[in-house]
């Protein structure tokens, strides 16, 4: 397992290296000059070649990728080209709206996809066992900013229970009016991601259902709730489970796009605004992170998926 | 198990809902203790005047944490504010400026001439990003003989001096760390900045001048129109500072709840010639173009019943405002004896380089089913904004493009030759500098109405039409400004009822 563990941290770290490099590199591909963002309709040419050099522009390219390469080992994320601010500070501020919105979405998501999944799988039969499924067949389909957008004239500009948009000022000083900005952002991703979680753990049940261990168990005079408990969960689990690693980068990622519905101040919309601006410094601090994010999550759900399935730890880890 | 995942369930989405359900129900004392929630589609970049901070800054800054000698009301007349008085030299070149007494940063230093020297040439500095740099060229030194003076010397006379001035905030000559936060004289003080979300002004209670008639500002940043439309409908803001979006308007026009104003804005839509190719080198081609596109049509289209049509780059604010509509009339049959004079009775066919945001791509295809009628064919070429500022504004590459143009009194950048449209008459030219020297506004009037007159007849550019400005408010509140010249917004007589 510890040889598992270091082979699998050399390759996050040489995964993480490769898409940094990619990341500087398709960014300069893109046309477009960062300068423009800082001029109006009345510039000078004096003001021009300022803008210019406040950004960089008129540094070679293998320069500024060797500056920017160097600050990062340091942890550094240098600063915006636009505010001339340091990038670390605006993302850590975001993250606070991001990940607690991530997380809550991820759990909701878990939670429905766990229930209607598994109802689905032993229900099949039953009209809410298919309904279910169709419903999950459906959302897959469905993309997370126009759930937004309907869940923001029913509940919000409708009903009027909850805020359309925004963030508390004062952050999570105080929590309920923090969640209650949340709420729906949070609801409409899960929803969104409940869709092919709800399938994934459907067919993780049904495999498990008609499974041979399972028929044995309960010839084994094991009841069927306690069969399924004991040997069903666990089997079931690591398929659904190799999956989750996977869902919880993408629940990131729907929450990056209900952002801009909700206008929270989250990584998302710096994101848009970065990209919109040819903003290098910011648009490279918000992927470094949600890169950096997204290979920790894979590298855990497959150690999670070892921990739990010894096969795994048996064969491949003998000979890989 | 299946029950125990459905508490789970329930419990995870009731305590979600009961949390959104606890609404927080603040009931307001006193009209002098409310908070006003404005909404904007303008956050600030950063909250430098001279470093690339965006018209957001000016929207919440200008006025409302910071104080220029003078200000630009908003009926668009000059008046002073920090300077309590001035005289001018005969000759019109040493300006000698009077400092209004008791004035105090927010940091609690008192206000004195040095302050404003260093920020007159913190403007006028190498690396500023500022948009009125260029007009301050003519100062040659800046004197503080005392606390309260200042004298500042041109090398020409410089009639816009004044006007000029009020776009100068006056900050703190030790101030540090201007990008994110404030030291200046003005009625309120910057509680916080959230980036992106929401920047939030409170009382200043030592201000020099009239308090507040509110105790706290927000202004609550949408990247999103219609985000912006549902926080007034619901109610989480009470004023939005420029709709931007026609679409919007009709729920709130037909609502008791909420005010429509329509006030006077110095934003141009501007069918812009590049004037050295051909064939738009040649003033009856360009006036054919003109008389070729039904403007009222245009505007009506995308405005309904707001915005205003006009016949040159001269907004009515502006003091040396007529009205030109009747220059170049919309008339097809006008528009194809011009094309035969031109040289062009077959038509031609030209690329009009359109910024891929709203409303550029509506009034292009305008534009082409207009002139299609009259045998000349468009190609709309879709370009971003920061294409747009590559090819057309720094290369001088295209032929024709769209673009809105949002200061006012800038109807004298037809008088740089070398200025991405390219009009170049010589009259123009020396008119505009001569406008510039002259020792009285009424001289500098009349020659600037000279100058709009000639670039109308010459259709240096086609004005399609002036934008509205559109403030929309919550019939319970008063006293906002409702023509947000060059994107200010005073916020300081806003009240709730």
């Amino acid at each position: 397992m510890t040889s598992y563990l270091l082979r699998r941290s050399a390759f996050l770290l040489v995964s993480f290296v490769i898409a940094m490099m990619a990341i500087f590199v398709l960014l300069r591909l893109l046309p477009g000059d960062p300068s423009n963002a800082l001029l109006s309709v009345t510039a000078t040419p004096e003001q021009i070649a300022a803008a210019q050099a406040q950004v960089g522009a008129d540094r070679p390219v293998l320069e500024q990728f060797l500056a920017w390469f160097a600050q990062l080992t340091r942890f550094d994320l240098g600063e915006s080209f636009i505010s001339s601010l340091p990038v670390w500070p605006e993302i850590a501020a975001r993250l606070t709206v991001t990940v607690p919105l991530t997380l809550m979405a991820f759990a909701l998501a878990l939670v429905i996809s766990l229930v209607a999944g598994v109802v689905a799988a032993i229900k099949a039969d039953r009209w809410y066992g298919i309904l279910i499924s169709a419903i999950s067949q459906l959302g897959v389909a469905v993309p997370v900013f126009w759930v937004g957008i309907l869940m923001v004239s029913v509940f919000s500009v409708g009903l009027r229970w909850l805020p359309s948009s925004g963030f508390p000022r004062d952050d999570w000083a105080d929590p309920a009016d923090a969640l209650r900005s949340l709420t729906l952002p949070v609801i409409t991703v899960a929803l969104v991601m409940s869709a092919s979680l709800t399938r994934y753990v459907r067919s993780a049940t049904l495999d498990v259902v008609g499974s041979d261990y399972l028929r044995s168990a309960r010839a084994q005079g094991s009841g069927y709730t306690e069969a399924l408990w004991r040997h069903g969960l666990r089997n079931g689990a690591v398929p659904v489970i190799s999956i989750l690693g996977i869902e919880l980068a993408t629940t990131f990622l729907g929450a990056v796009v209900v952002e801009s519905v909700f206008g929270l101040p989250g990584l998302g919309s710096m994101l848009l605004k970065a990209i919109e601006q040819h903003d290098y410094p910011n648009i490279q601090g918000v992927l470094f992170v949600s890169t950096l994010v997204v290979l920790v999550i894979g590298f855990l759900a497959d150690v999670a998926q070892r921990l739990i399935d010894p096969r795994l730890r048996v064969s491949i880890s003998g000979n890989r | 198990m299946k029950k125990h995942i459905g508490f789970v369930a329930l419990g995870l989405a009731a305590s979600l809902l009961l949390a959104g359900c606890a609404t927080g129900a603040d009931s307001s004392s006193s009209a002098a203790d409310a908070t006003i929630e404005i909404g904007s589609l303008y956050e600030p970049s950063n909250l430098s005047n001279f470093g690339g901070g965006g018209q957001g800054v000016t929207e919440a800054f200008n006025g409302n944490v910071y104080e220029g000698l003078y200000q630009l009301t908003d009926d668009g007349s000059v008046e002073p504010l920090l300077a309590e008085s001035n005289t001018v030299s005969d000759d019109g070149l040493t300006y000698t400026f009077s400092l209004q007494d008791g004035v105090t940063f927010h940091s609690g230093k008192a206000l004195t001439s040095t302050d404003v020297k260093a920020s007159i040439e913190a403007v006028l500095s190498d690396d500023s990003q500022s948009a009125r740099k260029s007009s301050f060229g003519a100062i040659t030194s800046i004197e503080t003989p005392d606390e309260s003076t200042v004298v500042v010397t041109l090398a020409e006379r410089s009639i816009s001096f004044i006007y000029n001035l009020s776009y100068i905030w006056i900050i703190n000559a030790d101030a540090t760390d201007l990008e994110t936060t404030e030291d200046g004289t003005g009625p309120y003080v910057l509680d916080e900045w959230k980036r992106g979300s929401s920047l939030a002004l409170t009382r200043f209670d030592d201000y020099w001048g009239d308090a507040a008639a509110n105790a706290e500002v927000v202004f609550n940043y949408f990247t999103d129109a219609t985000a912006l439309s549902n926080a007034l409908l619901t109610g989480e803001v009470d004023i939005v500072t420029s709709v931007q979006s026609p679409d919007a308007l009709s729920q709130f026009s037909d609502n008791a709840d909420y005010v429509v104003n329509d006030g006077d804005s110095t934003t141009k839509e501007i069918l812009v010639f590049n004037d050295r190719v051909a064939p738009f080198d040649n003033v009856d081609v360009r006036k054919a173009i003109y008389s070729a596109i039904d403007t009222t049509k245009l505007l009506n289209s995308i405005w309904g019943d707001y915005g205003t049509l006009i016949g040159s780059m001269v907004p009515p604010t502006d003091p040396w405002y007529e009205d030109l509509t009747e220059v170049n009339p919309y008339d097809p049959d006008l528009a194809k004896q011009l094309l035969a004079s031109g040289g062009q009775p077959d038509g031609f066919e030209f690329t009009l380089d359109t910024p891929s945001y709203d409303p550029h791509p509506v009034v292009a295809e305008f534009v082409k089913s207009e002139l299609a009628k009259v045998g000349i064919t468009v190609n709309i070429n879709t370009i971003s904004a920061d294409e747009w500022y590559t090819k057309v504004y720094k290369a001088q590459d295209f032929t024709a493009t769209l673009q809105e143009h949002v200061n006012d009194r800038d109807v004298v950048w037809y008088g740089n030759p070398d200025f991405y449209w390219g009009y170049n008459n010589p009259d123009v030219t020396q008119w505009v500098a001569e406008a510039e020297a002259s020792a009285t506004t009424d001289e500098q009037t009349a020659k600037l109405k000279q100058v709009n007159e000639q670039i109308a007849q010459d259709a240096a550019s086609v004005w399609l039409y002036l934008y509205p400005q559109i403030v929309v408010a919550s019939s319970d509140v008063s006293g906002y400004p409702v023509n947000g010249l060059n994107s200010q917004f005073y916020a300081y007589d806003i009240a709730l009822k």
